[in-house]
Protein backbone atom coordinates (compact mmCIF):
# COMPACT_ATOMS: atom_id res chain seq x y z
CA UNK A 1 0.00 0.00 0.00
CA UNK A 2 2.79 2.07 1.36
CA UNK A 3 4.99 3.75 -1.65
CA UNK A 4 7.26 6.67 -2.88
CA UNK A 5 7.18 7.70 -6.37
CA UNK A 6 10.64 6.46 -7.89
CA UNK A 7 12.96 6.90 -10.71
CA UNK A 8 11.54 4.09 -12.55
CA UNK A 9 7.94 5.65 -11.91
CA UNK A 10 9.21 8.67 -13.09
CA UNK A 11 10.66 7.03 -16.85
CA UNK A 12 7.52 5.36 -17.38
CA UNK A 13 5.46 8.35 -17.54
CA UNK A 14 5.34 11.03 -20.48
CA UNK A 15 4.70 14.63 -20.73
CA UNK A 16 2.37 16.48 -18.16
CA UNK A 17 2.47 13.26 -16.07
CA UNK A 18 6.28 13.43 -15.53
CA UNK A 19 6.13 17.20 -15.22
CA UNK A 20 3.66 16.55 -12.34
CA UNK A 21 5.76 13.90 -10.94
CA UNK A 22 8.96 16.14 -10.84
CA UNK A 23 6.68 18.87 -9.08
CA UNK A 24 5.72 16.02 -6.89
CA UNK A 25 9.45 15.41 -6.07
CA UNK A 26 10.39 18.35 -5.25
CA UNK A 27 7.15 19.72 -2.88
CA UNK A 28 6.51 16.39 -1.34
CA UNK A 29 9.35 14.17 -1.12
CA UNK A 30 7.66 11.44 1.52
CA UNK A 31 4.44 10.86 0.49
CA UNK A 32 2.49 7.92 1.83
CA UNK A 33 0.43 7.17 -1.20
CA UNK A 34 -1.05 8.33 -4.13
CA UNK A 35 -4.61 9.12 -5.29
CA UNK A 36 -6.10 10.15 -8.26
CA UNK A 37 -8.96 11.81 -8.64
CA UNK A 38 -10.93 12.26 -12.36
CA UNK A 39 -13.03 15.03 -13.04
CA UNK A 40 -13.65 17.81 -10.60
CA UNK A 41 -17.61 18.67 -10.38
CA UNK A 42 -19.25 18.34 -6.88
CA UNK A 43 -17.71 14.91 -5.65
CA UNK A 44 -14.27 14.87 -7.11
CA UNK A 45 -12.55 18.27 -5.89
CA UNK A 46 -14.68 17.61 -2.78
CA UNK A 47 -12.98 14.74 -2.05
CA UNK A 48 -9.22 15.77 -3.29
CA UNK A 49 -9.52 18.65 -1.16
CA UNK A 50 -10.94 17.16 1.96
CA UNK A 51 -7.90 13.98 1.45
CA UNK A 52 -5.51 16.83 1.60
CA UNK A 53 -7.20 18.04 4.81
CA UNK A 54 -7.44 15.16 6.67
CA UNK A 55 -4.11 13.87 5.60
CA UNK A 56 -1.40 16.23 4.50
CA UNK A 57 1.11 13.18 3.47
CA UNK A 58 -1.41 11.62 0.95
CA UNK A 59 -0.55 12.71 -2.79
CA UNK A 60 -4.00 14.08 -4.22
CA UNK A 61 -3.66 14.57 -8.05
CA UNK A 62 -6.65 15.92 -9.91
CA UNK A 63 -7.45 15.17 -13.28
CA UNK A 64 -10.44 17.64 -15.11
CA UNK A 65 -10.40 18.61 -18.87
CA UNK A 66 -11.96 21.66 -18.43
CA UNK A 67 -9.82 24.79 -16.97
CA UNK A 68 -12.79 26.30 -15.26
CA UNK A 69 -15.42 24.26 -12.87
CA UNK A 70 -19.10 25.46 -14.38
CA UNK A 71 -21.98 24.79 -11.80
CA UNK A 72 -24.97 22.89 -13.20
CA UNK A 73 -26.98 24.58 -9.76
CA UNK A 74 -27.45 28.03 -10.23
CA UNK A 75 -27.29 27.39 -13.98
CA UNK A 76 -31.31 27.30 -14.54
CA UNK A 77 -31.23 31.64 -13.29
CA UNK A 78 -28.39 31.87 -16.26
CA UNK A 79 -31.34 30.56 -18.92
CA UNK A 80 -34.22 33.26 -17.13
CA UNK A 81 -31.45 35.75 -17.21
CA UNK A 82 -31.01 36.47 -13.50
CA UNK A 83 -27.50 35.45 -13.31
CA UNK A 84 -24.59 35.24 -15.88
CA UNK A 85 -22.19 32.51 -16.66
CA UNK A 86 -19.68 34.37 -15.10
CA UNK A 87 -22.07 33.42 -11.78
CA UNK A 88 -21.72 29.92 -12.12
CA UNK A 89 -17.58 29.88 -13.42
CA UNK A 90 -14.88 29.27 -10.91
CA UNK A 91 -11.41 28.24 -10.83
CA UNK A 92 -9.71 25.52 -9.66
CA UNK A 93 -6.82 27.77 -8.34
CA UNK A 94 -7.84 27.62 -4.99
CA UNK A 95 -7.65 23.80 -4.22
CA UNK A 96 -3.94 24.35 -4.72
CA UNK A 97 -3.46 25.70 -1.41
CA UNK A 98 -4.30 22.39 -0.11
CA UNK A 99 -1.79 20.91 -1.89
CA UNK A 100 -3.82 19.30 -4.47
CA UNK A 101 -1.73 18.77 -7.54
CA UNK A 102 -4.30 19.58 -10.84
CA UNK A 103 -3.97 18.18 -14.17
CA UNK A 104 -6.03 19.62 -16.67
CA UNK A 105 -6.09 16.68 -19.15
CA UNK A 106 -8.74 13.76 -20.72
CA UNK A 107 -8.75 10.38 -18.51
CA UNK A 108 -8.98 7.70 -21.45
CA UNK A 109 -8.75 4.64 -19.39
CA UNK A 110 -7.94 2.84 -16.73
CA UNK A 111 -5.80 -0.50 -15.70
CA UNK A 112 -6.87 -1.43 -12.22
CA UNK A 113 -4.42 -4.20 -12.30
CA UNK A 114 -1.66 -2.04 -13.22
CA UNK A 115 -3.18 0.64 -11.23
CA UNK A 116 -2.62 3.48 -13.87
CA UNK A 117 -4.86 5.89 -15.67
CA UNK A 118 -4.06 6.94 -18.93
CA UNK A 119 -4.54 10.32 -19.98
CA UNK A 120 -4.50 12.12 -23.59
CA UNK A 121 -1.78 14.23 -23.41
CA UNK A 122 0.30 13.77 -20.40
CA UNK A 123 1.37 9.44 -20.49
CA UNK A 124 0.05 7.49 -17.88
CA UNK A 125 -0.46 8.51 -13.82
CA UNK A 126 -0.12 5.75 -11.39
CA UNK A 127 -2.01 5.18 -8.39
CA UNK A 128 -2.71 3.64 -5.15
CA UNK A 129 -6.40 4.75 -5.23
CA UNK A 130 -8.60 5.74 -8.02
CA UNK A 131 -11.61 8.29 -6.93
CA UNK A 132 -13.71 8.23 -10.42
CA UNK A 133 -15.96 11.19 -10.40
CA UNK A 134 -17.02 11.69 -14.09
CA UNK A 135 -20.88 12.74 -13.56
CA UNK A 136 -23.21 11.29 -16.68
CA UNK A 137 -22.81 11.04 -19.83
CA UNK A 138 -26.09 11.21 -22.35
CA UNK A 139 -27.59 7.93 -24.22
CA UNK A 140 -28.37 9.63 -27.45
CA UNK A 141 -29.83 6.58 -29.01
CA UNK A 142 -32.34 6.50 -27.06
CA UNK A 143 -34.14 9.47 -29.17
CA UNK A 144 -33.98 9.14 -32.77
CA UNK A 145 -32.37 11.79 -34.56
CA UNK A 146 -30.66 13.48 -31.23
CA UNK A 147 -27.47 13.19 -32.05
CA UNK A 148 -27.35 14.97 -35.82
CA UNK A 149 -30.24 17.42 -34.54
CA UNK A 150 -27.84 18.02 -31.71
CA UNK A 151 -24.86 18.69 -33.63
CA UNK A 152 -26.80 21.29 -35.63
CA UNK A 153 -27.46 22.89 -32.84
CA UNK A 154 -30.84 22.92 -32.97
CA UNK A 155 -31.95 20.72 -30.27
CA UNK A 156 -30.29 21.19 -27.17
CA UNK A 157 -30.35 19.71 -23.23
CA UNK A 158 -28.36 21.85 -21.73
CA UNK A 159 -28.49 19.42 -18.84
CA UNK A 160 -24.31 19.58 -18.22
CA UNK A 161 -23.88 23.53 -17.31
CA UNK A 162 -21.44 25.33 -20.35
CA UNK A 163 -21.60 25.79 -23.89
CA UNK A 164 -25.42 24.15 -24.13
CA UNK A 165 -26.43 27.12 -21.55
CA UNK A 166 -25.08 29.67 -23.36
CA UNK A 167 -26.92 28.36 -26.86
CA UNK A 168 -30.05 27.78 -24.95
CA UNK A 169 -30.20 31.24 -23.43
CA UNK A 170 -29.77 32.23 -27.01
CA UNK A 171 -32.46 30.39 -28.76
CA UNK A 172 -34.47 31.60 -25.97
CA UNK A 173 -33.65 35.57 -26.79
CA UNK A 174 -34.04 34.88 -30.19
CA UNK A 175 -38.12 33.34 -29.92
CA UNK A 176 -40.73 34.96 -31.16
CA UNK A 177 -43.42 36.23 -28.70
CA UNK A 178 -46.14 34.00 -28.80
CA UNK A 179 -43.80 31.05 -29.35
CA UNK A 180 -43.18 27.77 -27.56
CA UNK A 181 -40.83 25.91 -25.59
CA UNK A 182 -40.59 22.81 -25.14
CA UNK A 183 -38.96 21.23 -22.30
CA UNK A 184 -38.86 17.00 -22.42
CA UNK A 185 -37.99 15.20 -19.39
CA UNK A 186 -36.35 11.92 -19.21
CA UNK A 187 -37.54 8.88 -17.20
CA UNK A 188 -35.98 9.04 -13.47
CA UNK A 189 -33.62 8.39 -12.40
CA UNK A 190 -31.84 11.65 -14.22
CA UNK A 191 -29.45 14.32 -13.05
CA UNK A 192 -31.35 16.71 -10.46
CA UNK A 193 -34.91 15.35 -10.25
CA UNK A 194 -36.33 19.08 -9.13
CA UNK A 195 -34.49 20.87 -12.32
CA UNK A 196 -36.66 20.57 -14.96
CA UNK A 197 -39.67 22.56 -13.06
CA UNK A 198 -36.75 25.10 -12.16
CA UNK A 199 -35.61 25.37 -15.56
CA UNK A 200 -40.04 25.66 -16.63
CA UNK A 201 -39.82 28.17 -13.67
CA UNK A 202 -37.25 30.49 -15.09
CA UNK A 203 -38.03 30.27 -18.75
CA UNK A 204 -41.65 31.45 -17.80
CA UNK A 205 -40.53 34.15 -15.23
CA UNK A 206 -38.18 35.48 -18.29
CA UNK A 207 -41.42 35.07 -21.03
CA UNK A 208 -43.61 36.89 -18.40
CA UNK A 209 -41.03 39.94 -18.46
CA UNK A 210 -40.23 40.27 -22.11
CA UNK A 211 -42.59 37.78 -24.16
CA UNK A 212 -45.48 37.42 -21.95
CA UNK A 213 -47.39 35.96 -25.30
CA UNK A 214 -45.29 32.32 -25.01
CA UNK A 215 -45.87 29.40 -23.68
CA UNK A 216 -43.51 26.48 -21.24
CA UNK A 217 -44.66 22.87 -22.14
CA UNK A 218 -43.07 20.28 -19.71
CA UNK A 219 -43.37 16.86 -21.60
CA UNK A 220 -42.35 14.83 -19.27
CA UNK A 221 -41.47 10.96 -19.24
CA UNK A 222 -42.72 10.09 -15.99
CA UNK A 223 -46.27 9.81 -14.94
CA UNK A 224 -46.03 13.06 -12.70
CA UNK A 225 -43.68 15.74 -11.56
CA UNK A 226 -40.48 14.27 -9.92
CA UNK A 227 -39.92 16.30 -7.19
CA UNK A 228 -41.76 19.05 -4.91
CA UNK A 229 -44.48 18.38 -7.25
CA UNK A 230 -47.19 20.42 -5.28
CA UNK A 231 -45.03 23.26 -4.70
CA UNK A 232 -43.71 23.48 -8.07
CA UNK A 233 -47.73 23.28 -9.54
CA UNK A 234 -48.23 25.79 -6.94
CA UNK A 235 -45.79 28.30 -8.27
CA UNK A 236 -46.66 27.69 -12.21
CA UNK A 237 -50.36 28.80 -11.60
CA UNK A 238 -49.71 31.70 -9.44
CA UNK A 239 -46.49 33.14 -10.84
CA UNK A 240 -47.36 31.65 -14.51
CA UNK A 241 -50.54 31.42 -15.16
CA UNK A 242 -51.76 30.09 -18.54
CA UNK A 243 -47.90 29.88 -19.32
CA UNK A 244 -46.88 26.25 -18.09
CA UNK A 245 -48.64 23.43 -19.73
CA UNK A 246 -47.08 20.05 -17.75
CA UNK A 247 -47.81 16.73 -19.52
CA UNK A 248 -47.18 13.50 -17.92
CA UNK A 249 -46.25 9.95 -19.20
CA UNK A 250 -45.08 12.41 -22.75
CA UNK A 251 -41.64 9.97 -23.48
CA UNK A 252 -39.67 11.53 -26.63
CA UNK A 253 -38.78 8.59 -28.40
CA UNK A 254 -37.41 11.26 -31.40
CA UNK A 255 -36.51 14.78 -32.52
CA UNK A 256 -36.92 16.37 -35.67
CA UNK A 257 -35.16 19.40 -36.30
CA UNK A 258 -36.62 20.19 -39.62
CA UNK A 259 -40.30 20.40 -38.38
CA UNK A 260 -39.20 21.57 -35.29
CA UNK A 261 -41.09 18.05 -33.60
CA UNK A 262 -40.51 16.34 -30.80
CA UNK A 263 -42.06 12.80 -31.31
CA UNK A 264 -43.55 11.05 -28.27
CA UNK A 265 -45.02 7.67 -28.59
CA UNK A 266 -48.80 8.35 -29.49
CA UNK A 267 -48.42 12.19 -31.46
CA UNK A 268 -45.89 14.74 -32.74
CA UNK A 269 -45.44 18.16 -30.80
CA UNK A 270 -43.98 20.97 -32.27
CA UNK A 271 -42.28 23.95 -30.73
CA UNK A 272 -40.23 27.03 -31.41
CA UNK A 273 -37.63 26.12 -29.28
CA UNK A 274 -36.45 22.02 -27.99
CA UNK A 275 -34.78 21.51 -25.34
CA UNK A 276 -34.93 17.87 -25.22
CA UNK A 277 -33.11 16.22 -21.95
CA UNK A 278 -32.12 12.26 -23.37
CA UNK A 279 -31.69 10.05 -20.55
CA UNK A 280 -28.58 9.59 -18.94
CA UNK A 281 -25.73 7.44 -17.83
CA UNK A 282 -22.35 7.43 -15.61
CA UNK A 283 -19.89 9.02 -17.25
CA UNK A 284 -17.97 7.52 -20.08
CA UNK A 285 -14.76 6.91 -18.25
CA UNK A 286 -16.85 4.93 -15.92
CA UNK A 287 -18.02 2.81 -18.96
CA UNK A 288 -14.17 2.06 -20.02
CA UNK A 289 -12.81 1.84 -16.55
CA UNK A 290 -15.65 -1.06 -16.05
CA UNK A 291 -17.48 0.21 -13.13
CA UNK A 292 -21.41 0.04 -14.00
CA UNK A 293 -23.34 -2.86 -12.55
CA UNK A 294 -26.90 -1.68 -13.04
CA UNK A 295 -28.79 -2.07 -16.25
CA UNK A 296 -25.96 -0.56 -18.38
CA UNK A 297 -26.15 2.83 -17.04
CA UNK A 298 -24.87 3.45 -12.87
CA UNK A 299 -21.91 1.96 -11.04
CA UNK A 300 -22.64 0.54 -8.01
CA UNK A 301 -20.83 1.20 -4.84
CA UNK A 302 -20.36 0.09 -1.22
CA UNK A 303 -21.84 2.92 0.81
CA UNK A 304 -19.22 3.01 3.63
CA UNK A 305 -16.29 4.01 1.40
CA UNK A 306 -18.25 4.46 -1.99
CA UNK A 307 -15.71 1.79 -3.53
CA UNK A 308 -16.55 -0.02 -6.47
CA UNK A 309 -18.45 -2.89 -6.03
CA UNK A 310 -16.92 -4.24 -9.38
CA UNK A 311 -13.31 -2.84 -9.23
CA UNK A 312 -10.89 -2.87 -5.99
CA UNK A 313 -9.37 0.51 -5.42
CA UNK A 314 -11.49 2.37 -7.45
CA UNK A 315 -13.72 4.76 -5.79
CA UNK A 316 -16.85 6.49 -7.49
CA UNK A 317 -18.57 9.60 -6.51
CA UNK A 318 -21.77 11.48 -7.48
CA UNK A 319 -24.05 11.33 -9.92
CA UNK A 320 -22.88 8.09 -12.11
CA UNK A 321 -23.39 5.87 -8.32
CA UNK A 322 -26.33 3.39 -8.50
CA UNK A 323 -28.74 5.71 -5.98
CA UNK A 324 -29.39 4.67 -2.80
CA UNK A 325 -33.25 4.81 -1.91
CA UNK A 326 -34.73 7.86 -2.00
CA UNK A 327 -31.12 9.43 -2.62
CA UNK A 328 -31.18 12.39 -5.36
CA UNK A 329 -28.68 12.52 -8.09
CA UNK A 330 -27.86 16.27 -6.62
CA UNK A 331 -24.48 18.02 -6.36
CA UNK A 332 -25.34 18.45 -2.48
CA UNK A 333 -25.41 14.37 -2.31
CA UNK A 334 -22.13 14.42 -4.57
CA UNK A 335 -20.34 16.76 -1.75
CA UNK A 336 -21.75 14.33 1.13
CA UNK A 337 -19.93 10.95 -1.54
CA UNK A 338 -16.91 12.69 -1.30
CA UNK A 339 -16.89 13.38 2.11
CA UNK A 340 -17.21 9.54 2.71
CA UNK A 341 -15.16 8.40 0.45
CA UNK A 342 -12.23 11.00 1.70
CA UNK A 343 -12.22 9.46 5.05
CA UNK A 344 -12.20 6.02 3.88
CA UNK A 345 -9.49 6.57 1.35
CA UNK A 346 -7.72 7.84 4.20
CA UNK A 347 -8.49 5.50 6.52
CA UNK A 348 -7.70 2.85 4.42
CA UNK A 349 -4.14 4.08 3.67
CA UNK A 350 -3.24 4.31 7.03
CA UNK A 351 -3.97 1.15 7.62
CA UNK A 352 -7.58 1.67 10.04
CA UNK A 353 -10.55 0.53 9.04
CA UNK A 354 -13.43 3.19 7.70
CA UNK A 355 -15.75 4.34 9.18
CA UNK A 356 -18.27 2.05 9.98
CA UNK A 357 -21.58 3.28 9.99
CA UNK A 358 -21.68 7.03 7.79
CA UNK A 359 -24.46 9.45 7.56
CA UNK A 360 -24.91 11.99 5.29
CA UNK A 361 -27.20 15.24 4.78
CA UNK A 362 -28.97 16.45 1.90
CA UNK A 363 -30.27 19.84 0.72
CA UNK A 364 -31.51 20.89 -2.66
CA UNK A 365 -33.06 24.32 -3.52
CA UNK A 366 -34.90 25.29 -6.53
CA UNK A 367 -35.49 28.63 -7.69
CA UNK A 368 -39.21 29.27 -8.68
CA UNK A 369 -38.61 32.81 -10.21
CA UNK A 370 -35.71 34.98 -9.90
CA UNK A 371 -36.18 35.50 -6.02
CA UNK A 372 -38.12 32.69 -4.41
CA UNK A 373 -36.78 29.39 -3.44
CA UNK A 374 -38.29 25.90 -2.47
CA UNK A 375 -36.31 23.04 -1.08
CA UNK A 376 -36.03 19.76 -0.33
CA UNK A 377 -33.67 17.91 2.32
CA UNK A 378 -33.27 14.58 3.12
CA UNK A 379 -30.82 12.64 6.11
CA UNK A 380 -29.00 9.38 4.87
CA UNK A 381 -27.53 6.92 6.82
CA UNK A 382 -25.86 3.42 6.82
CA UNK A 383 -28.27 0.72 7.38
CA UNK A 384 -26.67 -2.78 8.37
CA UNK A 385 -29.68 -4.74 7.41
CA UNK A 386 -30.06 -3.28 4.18
CA UNK A 387 -26.58 -2.77 3.39
CA UNK A 388 -26.54 0.65 1.74
CA UNK A 389 -27.69 4.16 2.82
CA UNK A 390 -31.16 4.65 4.13
CA UNK A 391 -33.19 7.89 5.16
CA UNK A 392 -33.53 8.38 8.85
CA UNK A 393 -37.34 7.90 9.84
CA UNK A 394 -38.90 11.08 10.58
CA UNK A 395 -36.02 13.24 9.03
CA UNK A 396 -36.09 15.59 5.72
CA UNK A 397 -38.85 17.26 3.81
CA UNK A 398 -39.79 20.14 2.12
CA UNK A 399 -40.31 24.16 2.28
CA UNK A 400 -44.39 25.00 3.61
CA UNK A 401 -44.29 27.11 1.40
CA UNK A 402 -42.35 29.63 -1.60
CA UNK A 403 -40.55 32.30 0.18
CA UNK A 404 -37.71 34.86 -0.33
CA UNK A 405 -36.29 34.01 2.38
CA UNK A 406 -34.89 30.10 1.20
CA UNK A 407 -34.18 32.26 -1.96
CA UNK A 408 -31.54 34.17 -0.13
CA UNK A 409 -30.29 30.51 1.73
CA UNK A 410 -30.52 29.10 -1.89
CA UNK A 411 -27.84 31.63 -3.36
CA UNK A 412 -25.54 30.86 -0.38
CA UNK A 413 -25.90 27.39 -0.53
CA UNK A 414 -24.07 27.66 -3.79
CA UNK A 415 -21.74 30.35 -2.94
CA UNK A 416 -20.86 28.06 0.16
CA UNK A 417 -20.23 24.53 -1.23
CA UNK A 418 -18.56 26.30 -4.39
CA UNK A 419 -16.48 27.58 -1.61
CA UNK A 420 -16.40 23.77 0.17
CA UNK A 421 -15.28 22.39 -2.90
CA UNK A 422 -12.76 24.70 -4.84
CA UNK A 423 -11.08 26.74 -2.02
CA UNK B 1 -37.60 -11.92 27.83
CA UNK B 2 -34.47 -13.31 26.42
CA UNK B 3 -35.31 -12.55 22.90
CA UNK B 4 -36.09 -8.81 24.18
CA UNK B 5 -32.48 -8.48 26.16
CA UNK B 6 -30.98 -9.95 22.73
CA UNK B 7 -33.05 -7.33 20.69
CA UNK B 8 -32.03 -4.30 23.01
CA UNK B 9 -28.08 -5.38 22.67
CA UNK B 10 -28.16 -5.00 18.79
CA UNK B 11 -30.24 -1.82 18.98
CA UNK B 12 -27.06 -0.32 20.79
CA UNK B 13 -24.07 -1.89 19.05
CA UNK B 14 -24.11 0.38 16.58
CA UNK B 15 -24.31 3.33 18.53
CA UNK B 16 -21.42 2.02 20.36
CA UNK B 17 -19.28 1.61 17.08
CA UNK B 18 -20.09 4.75 16.10
CA UNK B 19 -18.97 6.16 19.24
CA UNK B 20 -15.96 4.01 18.85
CA UNK B 21 -14.65 5.42 15.50
CA UNK B 22 -11.90 8.22 15.69
CA UNK B 23 -13.07 10.54 13.40
CA UNK B 24 -17.04 10.16 14.20
CA UNK B 25 -17.09 13.80 14.91
CA UNK B 26 -15.25 15.04 12.31
CA UNK B 27 -16.85 12.84 9.70
CA UNK B 28 -20.57 14.15 10.99
CA UNK B 29 -19.36 17.40 11.02
CA UNK B 30 -17.94 17.15 7.35
CA UNK B 31 -22.04 17.48 6.03
CA UNK B 32 -22.47 20.47 7.87
CA UNK B 33 -19.87 22.34 5.52
CA UNK B 34 -21.47 22.35 2.08
CA UNK B 35 -23.83 25.06 4.04
CA UNK B 36 -21.65 26.36 6.75
CA UNK B 37 -18.17 26.52 5.35
CA UNK B 38 -15.09 23.81 5.73
CA UNK B 39 -14.87 23.38 9.66
CA UNK B 40 -17.73 25.41 9.97
CA UNK B 41 -15.85 28.78 9.22
CA UNK B 42 -15.82 31.14 5.84
CA UNK B 43 -19.60 30.86 4.91
CA UNK B 44 -21.65 33.51 3.77
CA UNK B 45 -25.67 33.88 4.83
CA UNK B 46 -25.39 30.94 7.66
CA UNK B 47 -24.25 30.77 11.20
CA UNK B 48 -20.15 29.81 11.69
CA UNK B 49 -20.19 27.30 13.95
CA UNK B 50 -16.49 27.27 13.88
CA UNK B 51 -15.33 27.64 17.91
CA UNK B 52 -19.81 27.49 18.94
CA UNK B 53 -19.48 26.97 22.50
CA UNK B 54 -20.89 22.90 22.36
CA UNK B 55 -23.72 23.14 25.13
CA UNK B 56 -24.64 26.31 22.16
CA UNK B 57 -24.58 23.80 19.22
CA UNK B 58 -26.65 21.43 21.29
CA UNK B 59 -28.85 23.65 22.64
CA UNK B 60 -29.71 25.15 19.28
CA UNK B 61 -30.06 21.66 17.52
CA UNK B 62 -32.41 20.13 20.27
CA UNK B 63 -34.65 23.68 20.44
CA UNK B 64 -34.35 22.69 15.95
CA UNK B 65 -35.80 19.68 16.36
CA UNK B 66 -38.59 20.37 19.05
CA UNK B 67 -39.70 23.48 16.72
CA UNK B 68 -38.30 25.55 19.74
CA UNK B 69 -36.54 27.46 17.09
CA UNK B 70 -38.27 28.34 13.85
CA UNK B 71 -35.82 27.08 10.75
CA UNK B 72 -36.54 26.60 6.73
CA UNK B 73 -34.19 23.75 6.82
CA UNK B 74 -32.83 22.64 10.40
CA UNK B 75 -36.02 21.44 11.93
CA UNK B 76 -35.84 18.68 8.97
CA UNK B 77 -32.36 18.10 9.12
CA UNK B 78 -31.59 18.34 13.22
CA UNK B 79 -34.37 14.90 13.20
CA UNK B 80 -31.89 12.85 11.47
CA UNK B 81 -29.54 12.99 14.32
CA UNK B 82 -29.32 11.13 17.89
CA UNK B 83 -28.00 12.77 20.67
CA UNK B 84 -24.85 11.00 20.94
CA UNK B 85 -24.13 12.55 17.31
CA UNK B 86 -25.35 15.84 18.35
CA UNK B 87 -22.55 15.83 21.19
CA UNK B 88 -20.01 14.79 18.75
CA UNK B 89 -20.77 17.43 15.87
CA UNK B 90 -20.61 20.01 18.81
CA UNK B 91 -17.38 19.24 20.37
CA UNK B 92 -15.89 18.87 16.87
CA UNK B 93 -17.18 22.50 16.01
CA UNK B 94 -16.08 23.85 19.58
CA UNK B 95 -12.37 22.81 18.87
CA UNK B 96 -12.30 24.97 15.50
CA UNK B 97 -10.59 27.71 15.33
CA UNK B 98 -13.24 30.90 14.51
Amino acid sequence: MNRTFDRRDFLKLGGAAAALAAAGCATTPQTKARVVVVGGGFGGATAAKYIRLWDPAIEVVLVERANLFTSCPISNMVLGGSKTMEDIRHSYDGLRKYGVQIVFDEALAVDAAKRTVKLERGGELSYDRLIVAPGIDFMYDQIAGYDAAMKTGRVLHAWKAGAQTVGLRKQLMQMKDGGVYVLSVPLAPYRCPPGPYERACQVASYFKKAKPRSKVLILDANPDVTSKGPLFKKAWAELYKGMIEFRGNAKAIGVDPKTNTVKLEVEDVKGDVLNVVPPQRAGDLAVKAGLITANNRWCGVDWRTMESTAVKGVHVLGDATLSAPLMPKSGSMANQHAKICASAVVAMLNGRSPNPEPKIANTCYSYVSADEAIHVASVHTWNEQQKTLTTVAGSGGVSSARNALEGGYAWAWAVNIWQDMLG
Amino acid sequence: MRIAIVCAALAVAPMAASAQDMNAGRDLAASCAMCHGTNGRGAVGYEPLAGMAKQDLVRKFTEFRSGAKPATVMHQISKGYSDPQVQLIAEYFAAQKR
